[in-house]
């Protein structure tokens, strides 16, 4: 891995944010359209409050989260298809970069986007609705790096999808990351879901840290087994995705689809 | 003519039951400038994509440099470059951070000089401040070139480089290329569809039909075995047939 290969890629993407307004919107407009609504619902809903303690917190703290979930995807399968779009991917591959570096250099701008994305929300949390993320604690940090793994895997898992099935593919740029949504228990808890369901939340890393986040909020308690248990499965499933584009990489360079996406 | 730069054996591609590229050799040597000619879907673009590492080859052997693209790809990739007329720089970014981007990704050493000295010789310093969305096609084209020199390649691959270039412009380019050839005596491998254009750049063709190497040799060696007045006239000659 050669690091001035991923400075080219991730210089490439800050380029593109510093004055793409598409890009910029992504970053400002969905996120601050999101706390709006969902605030305001929240705050409806906060006149419950004596029999939900902790409401506020859940369901803000809860958006703030799953836009990091969500963004870090994005950050990784648009920031794909922002080459596919622009036709430069071939420019990209011909050149000495290799799939490792590039999957690495995405990786660091999905980071870069989501900074300022949390930023951005946390801060409208605080104005908007005197919420303060941070309130939470340090655990949240852990969590908040699983979330991260969690949205790079079904990120590159995403982008090795759009490579192989072609441009007509790209709708999973937006729509894999959602279909998580239902199983991770962002906005209630595991337990309401019917055992079916249940059971295929328990396989999704994000379910172990929203439902760490409300046990930090109602008992003030670090669960430490969601924590691990998360890890453990973001471990596995990042492994995979890795593998999973590698072979995908390979079988595109042989089906001469690498060159059909990239023009 | 100097030393073998690239040596192609027995190169094959097969898309399904689609033969795009049967069991070509070819050899291009240093300094040179080499032709693929031949009508669409001869087989040149997918050679060049093979060449590039882009797409694997069913069969066969690729040497650039006398070392075996498969294993070697990383120190073989560093001094080749290629530029398409059907492939861009990234639209968002101004004409000088894209060749920026790519001086990174080549590892070029004094970046600026070496973009200000590009900028120069494609004649597109007024423009290095505009979005490659804002700008031509032809200086689009220009700049595609410029990425292509960008790492002093030893070996270009030029995929239809003056496809959008008005004839003055198109007429400085294939100038700006023959004396870049001549200076550094890089070797180039080149396709158009323009055959005045292929008679005047290469210094020999091979002729392409069905994945297949036909003919080959100097331009006048071909219109001569072919018993045609120009190359023109061999490519209609070729492509109706294969109609017929």
């Amino acid at each position: 891995m050669k690091f001035h290969r991923c400075i080219a890629l991730f210089t490439r993407h800050m380029y593109l944010y510093k004055r793409s307004i598409p890009r910029l919107l992504e970053v400002f407009y969905w996120p601050l359209l999101d706390l709006l609504v969902w605030g305001f619902i929240t705050i409806y809903f906060a006149q419950f409050r004596e029999k939900l303690p902790g409401f506020v917190t859940y369901f803000i703290g809860a958006l703030i989260l799953w836009d990091i979930l969500f963004r870090s995807q994005q950050g990784i399968s648009v920031s794909f298809l922002e080459d596919v779009w622009s036709r430069n991917l071939l420019n990209l591959f011909a050149s000495p970069l290799n799939p490792a570096e590039y999957i690495f250099s995405l990786m660091v701008v999905s980071v870069a986007k989501l900074v300022i994305v949390a930023t951005v929300m946390a801060t409208l949390a605080w104005i908007l609705y005197s919420f303060n993320i941070f309130l939470i604690g340090i655990s949240l940090i852990p969590f908040i790096l699983n979330l991260i793994v969690m949205g790079w895997a079904i990120g590159i898992m995403t982008t090795a999808l759009i490579l192989r099935f072609g441009q007509e593919a790209e709708v999973l740029a937006w729509a894999v990351g959602i279909l998580f949504m239902p199983v991770s228990a962002v906005f209630y808890p595991v337990s309401v879901l019917p055992s079916f369901l249940r059971a295929l939340a328990r396989l999704v890393p994000a379910s172990y840290v929203f439902e760490g986040m409300r046990e930090v909020v109602a008992a003030g308690k670090f669960p430490l087994s969601d924590l691990l248990r998360s890890s453990g499965l973001n471990a596995a499933y990042i492994l995979f995705a890795l593998l999973f584009f590698n072979w995908i990489f390979k079988m595109v360079r042989q089906k001469g689809l690498l060159v059909k996406i990239g023009e | 003519m100097n030393g073998t730069v690239i040596e192609v054996n027995r190169l094959t591609k097969l898309f399904k039951s689609l033969r795009a590229v049967d069991d070509v050799s070819f050899k291009i040597y240093q300094g040179e400038i080499l032709g693929l000619l031949g009508p669409n879907g001869a087989g040149k673009t997918t050679i060049i994509h093979m060449l590039l590492g882009l797409t694997t080859p069913t069969s066969g052997e690729i040497k650039i440099f006398g070392l075996n693209l498969k294993k070697d790809r990383k120190k073989i990739i560093q001094d080749v470059n290629f530029s398409s007329s059907y492939v861009s720089m990234p639209l968002s970014l101004t004409v000088k951070e894209s060749l920026r981007v790519f001086a990174r990704l080549y590892g070029v050493r004094d970046k600026e000089k070496r973009i200000t000295e590009l900028l120069k010789i494609f004649e597109i310093e007024g423009i290095k401040g505009r979005t490659v969305r804002q700008i031509s096609s032809g200086h689009q084209t220009r700049l595609n070139l410029a990425k292509a020199l960008i790492n002093n390649p030893k070996v270009l691959f030029l995929d239809e480089p003056t496809a959008s270039l008005d004839p003055d412009i198109a007429d400085k380019t294939r100038s700006l290329l023959k004396s870049i050839k001549k200076d550094r005596n890089i070797s180039i491998l080149y396709t158009s569809h323009n055959m005045k254009e292929m008679e005047e750049m290469s210094d020999r063709i091979i002729f392409l039909h069905r994945g297949k190497i036909i003919a080959e040799g100097k331009p006048e060696e071909l219109i001569r075995s072919f018993k045609r007045k120009n190359l023109e006239e061999v490519f209609l000659k070729v492509a109706r047939e294969e109609k017929e």
